[in-house]
């Protein structure tokens, strides 16, 4: 095994070859991945990262969101937009279509799990009118009252709510959205909004003492 | 049927009302004292966990390379190596990880309008770099898919060498595909088939759940599966990793040639020294590399023309394709039943001819797209055929740097780095004289 220093006298010029080559290389390699770094970087403009969010007007209800999120609740839950909302008696977003009576016993209900909570607000003119509001925590983001309301108004829309949503790299529910309706928006502003929802909202905010619309008005797209 | 009937007939009303467009809409009503609310929508969570990710992944990959260069301590890693797959894997989710950044990183470079988070870039960076000085330390206690498979792994069984070389290209074409789907923006396919992701968040799809658990289940014998034959970014790390300044070390001092590390070794990574040959068997192998080096241009041509024979395949990939080719089948009549996106379809009131135009647009921009990727498939197999051919003198057993995990487990057997740690007082208390090698010790 020892009885060769010819031909370890031959491999050192190779090796001081090989040796050079691979520095060479590193260097490249190290000022590559610097420079590309760099450049993403310094090109990304935008203030912030981007969130997945729903874009209402695509969205037609199917419920993969409820069933395709990793996360065991779906992040993405139902919204009421109030200023769109006609206060309907017979709210087909809160009624099942076999409803037997007009209340809110659960075999009436649309919603699986009672999410929609149902107060009546006034009665004039022998009509009745109701504000249905979301109670968020119950939401499982299935999407029966999104589809039902999409039959009068549609003022109930699917959004990805971000105290929830872990942003995945690849959306599980985009994936799966047969619309397209998930897309990428900057994290400063990550909600949207029907687009006929969006001026109503934004006429509410210039009232200074309105301060949820305002805020409202601050996290959604404005285009 | 009288139910549908009784309580029915306003709802159908209701459709036809609704049918009438958006014009119809009921307005919403001024109460006397009842102002209209605005919904709320809570705040994004806080950014903080980047910022605490980005750290931890520095620490680690800081850690792995110093217990896998310095200490060379096979306990530490492994310490580390669960530490990482709790904390990146468990607790994070396995996302960001940065094998799928390297998506986020091709779609930022072919798409300008898309912003790249920082934390993705360092995350896609960082192991670069530290791969370039230390080898792959990233892959030997950092990465969650790396060490979920380092856990299972008991080793045993070797793949024969023109099966792992043949295997080991899958993940040059994987890497290139993801590209591909990446840059135009038609899918995060590694993302998307991640098979350890489902684990890592406890919830996932049947189908990833039985890949992941049968990854697992070869992992048992074969050592890491994913990260030999698929990881797209192991690819570039195992490049990266050849010429790297550092890298683990078997032996501290010369070799006794016992085979130690070679059994243990799991990944097949360890390389025997090469014997002389004669002249005959030299020219040979010149002449060999010699048509090789002929032969990958010729494969790179004629892999890109198979490419763009898989533009129809390719092109299924992107959602938009997928919806025509079922409308298409819908209008000949040949349809199952409708799906939820030619429904979407139909309502939105695009013409079907704008879809199908769209569609072949994608289908052929996939052609040319697909010949880049067939000539990236060619190259792949004509380089590693030339690489094949060139001959390296090796007098001892080393690691072969693109392979080698840096898991620690060669070191942690040589009985030369058992006699400098003082756990045994002479060699032949590891190998017993008579063994290959063992005779002259």
């Amino acid at each position: 095994m020892n009885e060769k220093p010819p031909t370890m006298s031959d491999t050192q010029p190779a090796n001081n070859r090989r040796d050079f080559l691979s520095d060479g290389l590193r260097v490249a390699g190290v000022l590559t991945v610097g420079s590309l770094a760099g450049y993403l970087a310094g090109r990304r403009g935008q203030p912030g990262a981007l969130r997945w969010q729903i874009d209402p007007d695509k969205c037609m209800g199917c419920g993969n969101c409820a069933t395709h999120c990793v996360l065991d609740l779906s992040a993405v839950k139902a919204v009421q937009c109030f200023e769109m909302c006609g206060y309907c008696d017979i709210c087909t977003g809160f009624y099942d279509v076999g409803y037997t009576q007009l209340d809110t016993a659960a075999e009436n209900q649309l919603c699986p799990t009672g999410a929609i909570v149902r107060k009546l607000v006034e009665e004039k003119a022998g009509q009745r009118f109701y504000e249905y509001t979301i109670d968020n925590p119950q939401c499982i983001g299935c999407a029966k009252c999104v589809k039902g309301c999409a039959l009068m108004n549609g003022s109930l829309y699917l959004q990805v709510l971000h105290d929830r949503c872990l942003n995945c790299n690849e959306c599980s529910i985009a994936v799966a959205c047969p619309t397209e309706a998930f897309v990428r928006v900057p994290a400063d502003r990550p909600y949207r909004m029907k687009k006929q929802a969006l001026p109503l909202i934004q006429q509410k905010a210039k009232d200074p003492s309105n301060r949820a619309a305002r805020d409202l008005a601050d996290r959604v797209q404005s285009s | 049927m009288t139910r549908l009937l009784r309580y029915g007939l306003p709802w159908i009303f209701l459709l036809l009302l609704a049918g009438q467009g958006a014009a119809e809409l009921i307005p919403t009503p001024e109460f006397s004292d009842h102002p209209i609310p605005t919904a709320g929508v809570p705040d994004s969570r806080a950014n903080l966990w980047q910022a605490v990710d980005v750290a931890a992944l520095l620490v680690a990959l800081s850690l792995a390379s110093y217990f896998a260069l310095v200490t060379r301590s096979r306990r530490n890693l492994l310490l580390l190596t669960i530490v990482s797959l709790f904390w990146f894997g468990f607790w994070r989710g396995g996302c960001v990880c940065s094998i799928g950044a390297t998506q986020n990183v091709a779609l930022a470079l072919f798409d300008t309008t898309y912003a790249v988070p920082v934390t993705v870039v360092i995350f896609f960076t960082l192991p670069l770099v530290f791969t370039l000085f230390f080898g792959r330390t990233f892959c030997a206690a950092v990465c969650p898919l790396g060490a979920i498979q380092e856990l299972v792994s008991l080793g045993g069984m070797t793949v024969p060498r023109w099966l792992d070389h043949a295997l080991g290209l899958i993940r040059y074409i994987y890497l290139g595909a993801a590209v591909l789907f990446a840059a135009t923006g038609t899918a995060f396919i590694i993302c998307r088939y991640d098979p350890f992701v489902a684990f890592f968040r406890l919830s996932g799809s049947t189908g990833m759940l039985i890949f992941g658990g049968s990854l697992l289940l070869v992992g048992l014998l074969i050592g890491r599966p994913y990260c030999r034959y698929l990881c797209p970014y192991g690819a570039i790390l195992g490049l990266l990793s050849s010429v790297s300044k550092w890298h683990v070390r078997i032996t501290p001092i010369e070799c006794i040639q016992c085979r130690l590390c070679e059994d243990v070794c799991p990944y097949g990574a360890i390389v025997p020294p090469t014997v002389d040959q004669d002249a005959n068997v030299k020219t040979h192998g010149k002449r060999r590399l010699l048509l090789m080096l002929i032969l990958a241009p010729v494969l790179i041509g004629a892999f890109a023309w198979l490419g763009t024979l898989l533009a129809v395949p390719i092109s299924w990939m992107h959602p938009e394709v997928q919806l025509a080719e079922q409308v298409r089948q819908e209008e000949m009549g040949t349809a199952q039943p409708t799906t939820d996106a030619s429904d979407a379809f139909r309502n939105s009131g695009r013409p079907v001819d704008e879809l199908y135009a769209s569609a072949l647009a994608h289908r052929a921009r996939f052609g040319w797209l697909g010949g880049w990727l067939g000539a990236w498939v060619g190259l792949v197999i004509g380089v590693k055929l030339i690489h094949l051919s060139i001959r390296r003198r090796r007098d001892d057993y080393r690691t072969e740097r693109s392979g080698c995990v840096s898991c620690g487990r060669c070191f942690w057997y040589c009985p030369n780095e058992q006699l400098r740690l003082g756990l045994i007082e002479d060699i032949s208390e590891m190998v017993p004289a008579g063994s290959p090698g063992g005779a002259d010790s």
